[in-house]
């Protein structure tokens, strides 16, 4: 429970920075500092060497199966502790990188929302409960990256990225729809125990990897990640590098154990994770922005936590596990480094930050102690996970699949030591110009209280790295309860200095080439367009909002007429198709009828076929006027003698209403509807005149209890002291609808009066108008 | 339910659907109030069948009050709504000196503008127009 509550009290601090402390955000930061530490504080002191996993679940919709449930085992302790910590870094970090921005406090509230729906996410034992906190880590997602709306690319960047993780969240729905439907069950321990296998669990798998894999940006979804860049760097390095991104990684994790040998799974997570960390680590490689750089780095080494994940062996489970934490450590470190380096020089291209040695000396080292582990170079704690997942990956046994896995991940690894070693290079070389390092003392005048605050975080994520790489054997152990929650069979350990293996050999060789690449990468070139993936996602999105326009306009012409003729037809297609279905057997049912019935009947229809045939709107009035006398006779014959009372007196009223209103119309006759044919109006009018009838005939027939005016009978004298049951319905039994018509005559009359009256005054204004002009 | 009751209602719902399909307020508030008579008798129709009067102490098979409740404020209110409508008929043509209905302006312009897309083709991208 105490879990369920630190959540909440997040998105309390979300509440109180965007409604209570508008003005004072700072205060609201310190404020989500506290939650964010003393969640921290919770699920270290509870669950670590807790002997069972603590679950609570709140019921939601108990009939459908729909459950919040949350349950606290190693690997969600791992999760939760990396987006509380991490959290708290970047927020940290934020309220000086932020020291002079209006949007400060939207940011802080978006960000506390943020951090509690991640951290229900990665609390969530069931598919449903985890799909709600997804969705709302998407729309986060999308309002921070969007944080400048003023700027049009980071409108479009968010949209892109809404759109994509929206998508793949829809496609998750139907998959989790799907196992809820089949297996009755969507949390994740049952599931695993029930170990779906057929068609239905095939493709409810393939739906959540749609989910995952739009999530974490792995291809061909892996374009919506970069443009996340848009957003402040503070963003940047905890939605879209350490946590939110992660979501897909913790789908993956949670539900490999249970798809894991199903029909395609593997071939999927291991084709689309290679393939991203290849497309990541190139375009890494080329890119000139460095956080830009940072952003395919992370899709790249997503890549490789979804072959870690997905793959489904023990060992690689333990190595994914140990990387995401390496990952989420350096990443983050990296992103808020960047950040540091762009609050002091103004400029992020890789060319130019080679000043920031002189002006941030500290960082820029911190920085570099990031990279090394990023690279995976002894000593750093990268070097460590990159180690297991090699030995993994030449353990496991998947055949072809686990060679493609393999060495897809060393050429990736040879990318990513090459892209980590060119910002290296980057940071370490002197830059051409040194004009941004002069302007940067003219403008900034930080503080140097508020200049530590920056460079802290990323000091820290250096000194983790580092400290965590010399730690290797005792962190891996750590480690073993989180992976073993996902795989029981996933207990391993880490090593610093593994010995000499195959593994370690093969790590030399990457590291050898991708130094030699990466040194040498120029770090002017310019790409000459916009990536792939985002062109033909602004393709697909351009030509779906031009094509809605186009059937708009087929669809709605704007005529009054055709509108009421689409509405019409639909409405009688239903039951006419129904008729089909089931049979018209019950027009053998149809009565003669009697005579007086009979010649009451026609004389109604010739009125009626007179009102529709006849121009005149008099003769209209009149005739509609006969119908309505007609059907009281009609009413008096089956019984009904207070409805052909009040049928009668309407009439009349309607007859005189029109007179009434007639008297204005000069013109005798109605013009013919020119743009409507008369033959679409003919063919529309009779397909209703079938379609009711036998709608008409199947509710008669249906009915299957006796009708409830039984009651109404029994308790009219007792209770209401009336013999006309009709009467003692309207005014006692359903008094009040009887109140709610006469409200709605009302109503009507006070419409009818404001129209006459403002039509008076417009006339009388039209008169004076044309008496000032003659005159 | 008997033959005739079926024509009716066959007649009514046809000929109101007709007249609703017109431009003319006139003719279309007359559409009403033939549907509205047409729903009225498939009430009564297809929720019981004839019989007498529900008076408790007449003899004989009575009919069922519950339809004629529903009918009888029925009757009431499409009273209400035609005289509205007439009134709107007749207020159009105080003002405009007739009484049809027109287009909807704001479906025209969204007509006019995905005219104006296919003319000019697609807005070239901001990212695009910035490199």
């Amino acid at each position: 429970m105490v879990f369920f509550a630190a959540v909440v009290a997040h998105f309390a601090v979300a509440v109180l920075a965007l409604i209570g402390l508008r003005r004072r955000p700072v205060i609201a930061a310190c404020a989500g500092l506290v939650v964010l530490a003393g969640t921290a504080l919770v699920v270290a002191t509870q669950a670590i060497g807790a002997t069972s996993a603590p679950r609570k679940t709140i019921e939601w919709l108990p009939l459908l199966g729909f459950n919040f449930t949350f349950q606290v085992d190693g690997f969600a302790v791992v999760m939760a502790l990396l987006v509380s910590l991490l959290g708290f870094g970047v927020l940290a970090f934020s309220i000086a990188y932020f020291e002079h921005d209006a949007t400060f406090t939207r940011f802080v509230g978006l960000f506390m929302a943020f951090a509690g729906s991640m951290t229900g996410l990665v609390l969530a034992e069931d598919l449903f409960t985890m799909f709600i906190f997804w969705e709302l880590t998407s729309v986060w997602s999308f309002l921070l990256i969007g944080l400048h709306d003023k700027s049009e690319v980071a409108r479009r960047s968010a949209v892109r990225a809404l759109l994509t993780t929206g998508a793949g969240g829809l496609c998750m729905l139907v998959g989790i729809g799907l196992l809820q439907n089949q297996f009755d069950t969507t949390s994740f321990a049952q599931l695993r125990d029930l170990a779906p296998t057929g068609t239905m669990a095939s493709v409810a798998a393939s739906l959540l990897l749609l989910g995952a894999f739009t999530k974490s940006a792995q291809f061909p979804f892996h374009f919506w990640l970069p443009g996340a860049m848009a957003a402040p760097t503070p963003v940047s390095a905890y939605l879209h590098s350490a946590t939110m991104v992660k979501a897909g990684i913790v789908l993956l994790a949670r539900t490999a154990p249970i798809f894991g040998d199903t029909g395609v799974w593997r071939w999927w997570v291991v084709l689309a994770g290679v393939i991203t960390m290849l497309i990541g680590g190139w375009r890494a490689l080329r890119e000139t922005d460095a956080k830009l750089v940072l952003a395919h780095s992370t899709v790249s080494q997503l890549g490789l936590l979804t072959v870690l994940f997905g793959i489904g062996s023990p060992y690689a489970t333990y190595a994914g596990v140990a990387h995401l934490v390496a990952h989420a450590i350096f990443k983050a470190g990296l992103f808020l480094g960047v950040g540091v380096i762009d609050h002091e020089l103004g400029t992020r291209d890789v060319s130019k930050i080679g000043a920031a040695r002189r002006a941030v000396p500290v960082s820029v080292v911190a920085i570099g102690a990031c990279l090394l582990s990023m690279a995976g170079i002894i000593p750093l704690f990268g070097f460590a996970t990159k180690e297991k997942a090699l030995v993994a990956l030449l353990d496991a046994e998947f055949g072809l699949v686990g060679s493609i896995a393999l060495w897809g991940i060393v050429a990736g690894s040879v990318l990513s030591v090459a892209y980590s070693v060119r910002l290296l290079h980057a940071l370490v070389r002197t830059p051409n110009d040194s004009a941004s390092h002069d302007q940067h003392h003219a403008h900034h005048e930080a503080s140097v209280l508020m200049r530590s605050t920056l460079a802290a975080p990323v000091v820290v994520a250096a000194v983790v790295s580092l400290g965590f790489g010399f730690a290797a054997s005792t962190v891996g152990s750590w480690l073993v309860s989180p992976s073993s929650a996902l795989d029981v069979k996933a207990v391993s350990k880490l090593a610093l200095w593994p010995g000499i293996n195959d593994a370690l050999l093969i790590s030399f060789v990457v590291i050898a080439i991708g130094a030699v690449i990466g040194w040498k990468a120029p770090l002017e070139s310019k790409l000459a367009q916009q990536p792939r993936g985002e062109r033909v996602f602004d393709v697909v999105y351009d030509s779906t909002i031009a094509g809605a326009k186009r059937i708009t306009a087929v669809i709605q012409p704007g005529s009054l007429p055709i509108y009421v003729g689409i509405t019409l037809l639909l409405v009688s297609i239903a039951p006419i198709s129904a008729a089909f279905v089931d049979g018209f057997g019950s027009l053998s049912g149809l009565t003669s009828g009697t005579a007086l019935e009979a010649s009451v009947s026609i004389i109604a229809i010739v009125m009626a076929i007179g009102v529709a045939v006849l121009q005149s709107r008099f003769t209209g009035a009149m005739f509609l006027g006969g119908v309505g006398y007609a059907i009281a006779a009609l009413f008096a014959l089956r019984g009904a003698p207070d409805l052909a009372v009040t049928q009668l007196l309407v009439e009349t009223l309607t007859i005189v209403v029109f007179l009434l209103a007639l008297r204005a119309m000069t013109r005798i006759t109605t013009r013919p509807v020119s743009r409507f044919p008369q033959i679409t109006r003919m063919f529309i009018a009779a397909t209703v005149g079938i379609a009711i009838p036998l709608l008409a005939l199947a509710a008669r027939d249906a009915r299957t209890a006796p009708s409830a005016s039984q009651d109404y009978f029994a308790r009219s004298v007792d209770e209401a002291g009336g013999r006309n049951v009709v009467n003692v319905i309207l005014v006692d039994f359903r008094g009040f609808d009887t109140m709610g018509e006469i409200v709605v005559l009302a109503i009507a009359a006070l419409g009818v009066a404001n129209l006459v009256r403002a039509a008076e005054q417009h006339r009388r204004a039209a008169i004076s108008v044309k008496e000032v002009a003659g005159s | 339910m008997s033959i005739w009751a079926f024509a009716l209602i066959a007649v009514l719902f046809a000929v109101g659907s007709y007249l609703l399909m017109e431009r003319s307020l006139t003719r279309v508030a007359l559409g009403v109030g033939v549907i509205g008579n047409g729903v009225n008798v498939l009430i009564i129709a297809s929720g019981s069948d004839a019989g007498e009067a529900p008076i408790i102490g007449r003899e004989g098979v009575l009919a069922d009050p519950l339809p004629q409740a529903l009918v009888l404020t029925a009757i009431v209110i499409g009273f209400a709504l035609l005289t509205f409508l007439m009134t709107l008929a007749w207020r159009n043509w105080t003002i405009t000196g007739n009484d049809e209905v027109e287009d909807d302006v704001e479906d025209r312009m969204i007509t006019r503008r995905a005219e104006q897309t296919e003319k000019l083709g697609d807005v070239p991208h901001p990212e695009d127009v910035q490199t």
